[in-house]
């Protein structure tokens, strides 16, 4: 029973949401409304699922001093000064409004914060930049170009070094052409492919074919 | 080992260097770059300008703090767009922080000069739906009834006492969505349901990374798109007002060159050294 419950939900769901799309009328709209409702109100709860078993997790790394667990004394407090802030300081306005203490701690010191954390990413391009684009064969050395003309011509400085050239074949064109030309053939191919791939594990899936998803085998 | 050896093994924390400097630097100086104008772009602004006064746009901001560099400008850009036309903006997020972002775009630009006696009224010119979980879901159900997934807005106020969203039942109520996008749930999910299923007038703003990813759906299912900051700077110098992206700029090109250059010498080194390399001199 505990793995035909859930295979029998997926199929009658799969099978709802599936109709539904080619034949939107009652009663198959309500079913499906009903469907995502429910869809929502379980996300809304797996957030909280989310949010405690971070504490949990970050907690026992204190608890057994695991590696980095300095770390996460930083991510409790600052979940806890987030929440209290937020709920208790909000001065009788909603805590997301401007002039909240919220408010400002998200605007200088969660914003900047999370605004470095992904700069960081400028660097690590530049160093695998530099150790992947080698023109080792005919392919790599092809991706190293796009990637240069891309690099150059998706920025003013390409319009500069290009302006001599004729319109129409400065870096900022040629670039324009790599992203809607070759770049987007290549990626309409892989997204055919995804498509195709989620169709058949749907299918799978709704069929009770493909139970992975429930855990074990 | 010679210098062209040297440079293969090259230590990460050069070019770390060489690329703080490079992005820092320029900050500091105020350059006008030209910002040649691509066609997606200028899309995205044709659609805009001939939305007629009070028409009714949805801007959903699916980003955070860690993509505000780049998306933050395309959102300032995009709401100085609205308020100069008149556009009543109904403003939500897929991701939570997203419609905090909103808020700070919004008061930034009503601040700026040309802005900053404009009166828009909450709920009357723009309202804030706020947050909903269930990324392409909430898209999937908006699309037949709004109001089944924010029953008020952000501050708790009822959709049905908000003017604005009187006669706004679902996407056929709205004339243009704009989705600033960081990755998922985003622009992807929002062409799948909003346009695909529902027929919706989808334009994009996305940073620089996610935008190859998105540009197979132009010019078809997304009717525009702003990649990365360049994007945003191309819409600044459109609407005449050269604002972050512009300034930037700057930055940004020195520091493309600069990985450019150490492309270059990479793969300089990387001939130079062939030789040795083939005759076992070194790995």
């Amino acid at each position: 029973m505990r793995r035909e419950v859930p295979i029998a939900i997926t199929a009658v769901v799969g099978i709802i949401f599936l109709m539904s799309y080619f034949t939107p009328h009652f009663p198959l709209n309500v079913l499906h409304n009903s469907a995502t409702d429910i869809f929502m109100i379980i996300a809304a709860f797996s957030i909280l699922l989310g949010v405690l078993n971070l504490v949990r997790v970050n907690l026992e790394k204190i608890s057994k001093k695991k590696r980095d667990w300095p770390f996460s004394i930083v991510l409790i407090l600052g979940l806890l000064v987030m929440t209290i802030v937020g709920l208790g300081f909000s001065k009788g306005r909603n805590f997301m409004e401007l002039g909240t203490n919220f408010r400002y701690l998200y605007d200088y010191v969660y914003n900047p914060l999370s605004a470095t954390m992904f700069s960081i990413l400028a660097f690590f391009i530049a160093s695998a930049s530099y150790r992947a684009f080698r023109g080792r064969n005919l392919e790599a050395t092809l991706l190293l170009v796009a990637a240069f003309v891309v690099m150059l011509g998706r920025v003013p400085i390409g319009y500069y070094l290009s302006s001599w050239l004729p319109t129409n074949y400065h870096l900022g064109d040629a670039a324009s052409w790599i992203m809607n030309v070759p770049q987007k053939a290549g990626q309409r191919a892989i997204m055919i492919g995804i498509a195709l791939g989620v169709v058949s594990t749907s299918i799978r899936i709704i069929l009770g074919l493909e139970r992975t998803y429930l855990g074990g085998e | 080992m010679n210098f062209f050896e040297k440079l293969l093994v090259i230590d990460r924390r050069v070019i770390f260097l060489f690329v703080a400097v490079a992005i820092a630097v320029p900050l500091f100086f105020k350059v006008n770059l030209k910002v040649d104008i691509t066609p997606e772009v200028r899309k995205v602004y044709d659609i805009m300008e001939n939305l007629p006064e009070g028409s009714k746009v949805l801007v959903a901001f699916d980003y955070d703090p860690g993509s505000m560099p780049e998306l933050q400008p395309m959102a300032e850009s995009f709401i100085r767009h609205c308020i100069r036309k008149k556009l009543k903006m109904i403003i939500m997020g897929l991701w939570p922080q997203g419609f905090i972002q909103a808020n700070q775009a919004l008061e930034k630009v009503l601040k700026e000069e040309e802005f900053k006696d404009v009166k828009l009224e909450e709920g009357v010119d723009w309202v804030n739906l706020g947050y909903a979980a269930g990324n392409e879901v909430v898209i999937e159900r908006m699309g037949s009834d709004i109001s089944a997934v924010f029953a008020a807005d952000y501050r708790g106020m009822k959709l049905g006492n908000l003017p604005l969203m009187k006669g706004v039942k679902n996407f056929s109520n709205i004339d243009f969505i704009y989705n600033l996008s960081a990755g998922y749930p985003g622009t992807q999910e929002w062409v799948q349901f909003a346009v695909d299923k529902f027929g919706a007038k989808l334009a994009a703003g996305n940073t620089a990374v996610q935008a190859p990813l998105i540009y197979p759906f132009y010019p078809k299912q997304l009717l525009g798109v702003l990649g990365g900051m360049k994007g945003a700077a191309e819409y600044e110098v459109l609407m005449g007002i050269p604002a972050t992206g512009v300034k930037y700029m700057f930055s940004q090109s020195v520091a493309h060159g600069v990985v450019c250059f150490f492309v270059i010498i990479g793969n300089l080194a990387f001939f130079l050294t062939r030789g040795k390399r083939k005759s076992g001199g070194q790995k």
